[in-house]
């Protein structure tokens, strides 16, 4: 028997705490992938968030660090300052990164910090049972819009790479998307990049994956794909907002 | 009276409302009542229990560290509380699911073919019905009755319909306790 | 009172909140009381009253401290690393005297911890917990009945002292479901804005400037004496507790909240055995009934108190015992709930030791 795919020694052996069909597991692998191809692995910290990632320790066997909920880029930023010679990654949820954590990311991001951030939207708060998030749909019922997202009340989506690239300080920023094997090559040519613009100093970067949460969406993984598709992604458009010279 | 039941199994085996339909039965009897249920991660595990305890006087603490009766409905959860059951304490066991013997020899060991039986009055999920009916029959913290009636609490709109099959469940484990009563 | 209804705790403070006329609710999700902020999301639209997600418990502690400066009764629920990130907030309120209430739905830390139910964070309650000599009422009830009945007090503290009040519960309450007795409705019509609230001049002759700033020493040493006085006041009119089975106890347990719940059963259990064992639950924690406990100290042999962390409200136990019998302990940490058999079996070793 020939071997033609195996999981990157990287991903640990252990069970992980996510529900059936959850992407956050694509996201683990796409990073391992690249660790490995890319041979960062030794160099690798990375800061885990408050979400349903907050074990990722356990799952991707590099250095790493849990940050308070939303802090994680302020914790990379240390971590980075201190000793540039690691390559520091900073995952987080969309709660933890634009709600909580808004203010560290986008000033880690003004600054320039030579950190890679993993930026997982899956619309909700997985973790705690899937409540609003900032980046919850016009009319999207959560925990805690049981009437619907409604502009008036809770404002509208936020687009965190489009924000992000008006600023000086980014050398790269991306949207990808999780849910076809088509969209799952390109996040990981995307996240690259990202690994790149940090491994050639050139500043910060940051790739938002369009993720799904079936379990708190109430849909099969397979509708929970479709979703991203008919409804998410004409939110969220797949796409570079900024490259900078040297990222390719 | 202090009736201190655990109930336990995976999750979508309607553990909680078996004990939350307890819960509510007793409320209506105006008897004291707490309902306490494992959450969290805990859950995410795979097994899901819950805590109930029924009484004529306030109750102190809702934690039940040592059942006298426990309703189980799968083997992890049978493993988990076998050896936290008090002496003489009533076990009640979906046997359907649990390959094994109960291997301590002081405990009241009731062992129904729950779900088979479910299934023969018209659908699986009213395996827990059967449980808590036998389990009504043989400790009385409630009237059968009043299950019977707070049913109605839970199974609205799309689910009302299926209070007659609950009901039928509950009847049918109450039925299977009595001969098991009677044939002691 | 009405009709019996059986609840989840962190449902039926939300629901006891709204009858006590809360208007506004800000916060941010967070196990294990994420039933509460859902249940007021629910809610809250259909009185016509305030729901709002803040984007961080920072946010929302600050979104509470303006609604509190219109005078509004207000209300945000959270658990202890929330609860952390919201002690800057307390603090600017404490010296802004505005009211509001604060639901601590307690687990186990320090840190991120875990979310089960605990007791770590009464010195941050009761000794301040942010910057400066301030205090909030903490009140600590022990079952989902009197957390309801304590909620339309928390709102009357909060009012008449334009204090904060914490409402101190934890893990366990929040999840357990007990049948619950609401009081009659609060009528919201009859609320009025108060003179000292910011609004807007309107027809006042003067307008209201509610800060925590003074820059002079000596100003800012003057609202200090005053924010003293009101605790002063406070401690003696508003301490609250219970006395279970004390009469002719020769032994005292002392516990708050969850495990003066499972103490009830411990006192029982000794009482069974022919023990002369009794509880002293402080309702308030801060005000700490001291002189209550003191009063005691000549009549039981020992006292014996029982926490979920490391012998927090012990220390509050020894000041008011003052070294006239010795004060015991028995904790357990990181969110594990003692057993009564195992409180009492920790009892009985005092006892067998004399
Ligand atoms: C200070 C603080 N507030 C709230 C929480 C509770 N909390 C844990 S995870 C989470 C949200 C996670 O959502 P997201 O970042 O979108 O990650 P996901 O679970 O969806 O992957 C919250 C609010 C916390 N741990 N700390
Ligand atoms: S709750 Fe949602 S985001 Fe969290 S593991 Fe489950 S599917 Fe994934
Ligand atoms: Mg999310």
């Amino acid at each position: 028997m020939k071997l033609i795919y195996k999981k990157p020694d990287t991903i640990t052996e252990r069970d992980t705490t996510y529900c059936p069909g959850c992407p956050h597991g694509i996201a683990h692998r796409l990073i391992a992938e690249l660790l490995e191809e890319m041979d960062l692995v030794k160099k690798t910290v990375i800061v885990w968030p408050v979400g349903c990632s907050v074990f990722g320790y356990y799952f991707i066997a590099t250095d790493a660090v849990e940050a308070a909920h939303g802090r994680a880029c302020a914790m990379a930023t240390g971590i980075k300052r201190a000793h540039p010679e690691s390559f520091v990654i900073s995952y987080q949820g969309d709660g933890d990164l634009a709600s909580i954590g808004i203010a560290e990311a986008v000033h880690a991001a003004a600054r320039g910090e030579r950190i890679s951030v993993v930026y997982i939207n899956n619309g909700n708060y997985g973790m705690t049972g899937g409540q609003m998030a900032p980046t919850t749909l016009i009319g999207q019922v959560t925990t805690t819009t049981p009437y619907g997202r409604k502009p008036e009340l809770n404002g509208f989506p936020m687009h965190v790479p489009e924000m992000f690239a008006a600023l000086d300080g980014p050398a790269y920023i991306a949207r990808a998307a999780l849910d076809s094997p088509q969209h799952i090559i390109q996040a990981k040519k995307f996240l690259r990049k990202a690994f790149t613009a940090q491994k050639n100093n050139l500043g910060f970067s940051l790739v938002e994956l369009i993720s799904a949460c079936p379990t708190n969406w109430k849909m099969t993984p397979v509708e929970a794909m479709e979703r991203i598709r008919k409804q998410v992604l004409p939110v969220f458009p797949i796409g570079e907002f900024k490259v900078a010279k040297g990222v390719e | 009276m202090e009736k201190k039941l655990v109930i336990a199994g995976f999750g979508g085996q309607g553990v909680m409302l078996a004990g939350e339909l307890l819960a509510e039965a007793a409320k209506d009897e105006g008897k004291f009542v707490t309902f306490l249920p494992s959450y969290g991660p805990e859950m995410r595990g795979g097994t899901a229990n819950c805590d109930v305890i029924v009484s004529d006087k306030p109750i102190a603490s809702p934690v039940i560290a040592h059942p006298q009766a426990a309703i189980i409905m799968n083997l992890p959860s049978l493993d988990k509380f076998e050896p936290l059951m008090e002496k003489d304490g009533l076990l009640i066991l979906n046997k359907t699911l649990i390959p094994r013997e109960v291997k301590r020899t002081d405990l009241r060991v009731l062992q129904i073919d729950a779900q088979t039986v479910a299934r023969e009055l018209g659908n699986e999920k009213a395996t827990n019905m059967i449980l808590l009916g036998a389990y009504a029959e043989i400790e009385k913290p409630v009237k059968l009755e009043s299950l019977k009636n707070a049913l109605k609490h839970f199974l609205t709109g799309k689910k009302e319909v299926l209070i007659p099959l609950n009901e039928k469940a509950l009847e049918k484990g109450a039925e299977i306790a009595r001969e098991f009563l009677g044939g002691k | 009172m009405g009709e019996k209804v059986l609840m989840k705790g962190a449902e039926a403070i939300a629901e006891a909140a709204i009858r006590a006329g809360c208007m506004a609710f800000f916060g941010y999700p967070i196990t294990p009381q994420n039933e509460t902020p859902e249940y007021f999301s629910r809610r809250m639209p259909e009185l016509g009253r305030v729901f709002l997600q803040a984007e961080s418990e920072v946010a929302a502690i600050n979104m509470v401290y303006g609604a509190a400066c219109t005078g509004t009764r207000v209300i945000t629920t959270s658990s202890s690393p929330g609860i952390s990130l919201m002690q800057e907030g307390f603090s600017y309120i404490a010296n802004s005297n505005v009211g509001c209430v604060v639901v601590n739905a307690m687990r186990g830390g320090p840190g991120l911890g875990d979310i089960a139910p605990a007791q770590a964070d009464y010195f941050q309650a009761t000794k301040g917990g942010g910057h400066g000599d301030y205090h909030s009422i903490v009140l600590a009830p022990h079952t989902i009945q009197e957390t309801v009945d304590l909620m339309y007090d928390a709102f009357d503290l909060a009012d008449k002292y334009r204090i904060m009040v914490v409402m101190l519960v934890d893990g366990l309450m929040g999840q357990m479901m007990e049948p619950v007795e609401f009081k009659e409705w609060v009528d919201v019509k009859k609320f009025k804005t108060p003179e000292w609230a910011t609004v807007g001049q309107g027809d006042r002759d003067h307008r209201n400037i509610i800060t925590s700033l003074e820059i002079l020493p000596e100003g800012l040493e003057k609202m200090n004496l005053a924010l003293q006085a009101k605790y002063k006041k406070i401690k003696e009119n508003e301490v609250r507790l219970e006395e279970y089975e004390m009469d002719d106890a020769e032994y005292a347990l002392t516990a708050f909240g969850t495990v003066a719940r499972i103490a009830k059963t411990v006192v029982e259990m000794a009482r069974k055995d022919g023990i002369k064992l009794g509880l002293i639950r402080p309702i308030t924690v801060w005000p700490f009934p001291e002189k209550e406990v003191a009063k005691r100290a000549d009549q039981v042999k020992f006292f014996f108190d029982v926490e979920m962390n490391e012998g927090q409200m012990l220390e509050d136990v020894k000041l008011a015992v003052n070294g006239k019998k010795p004060v015991h302990y028995y904790g357990r940490l990181g969110g594990v709930v003692p057993t009564a058999e195992e409180i009492y079996g920790e009892f009985k070793k005092l006892v067998g030791g004399k």
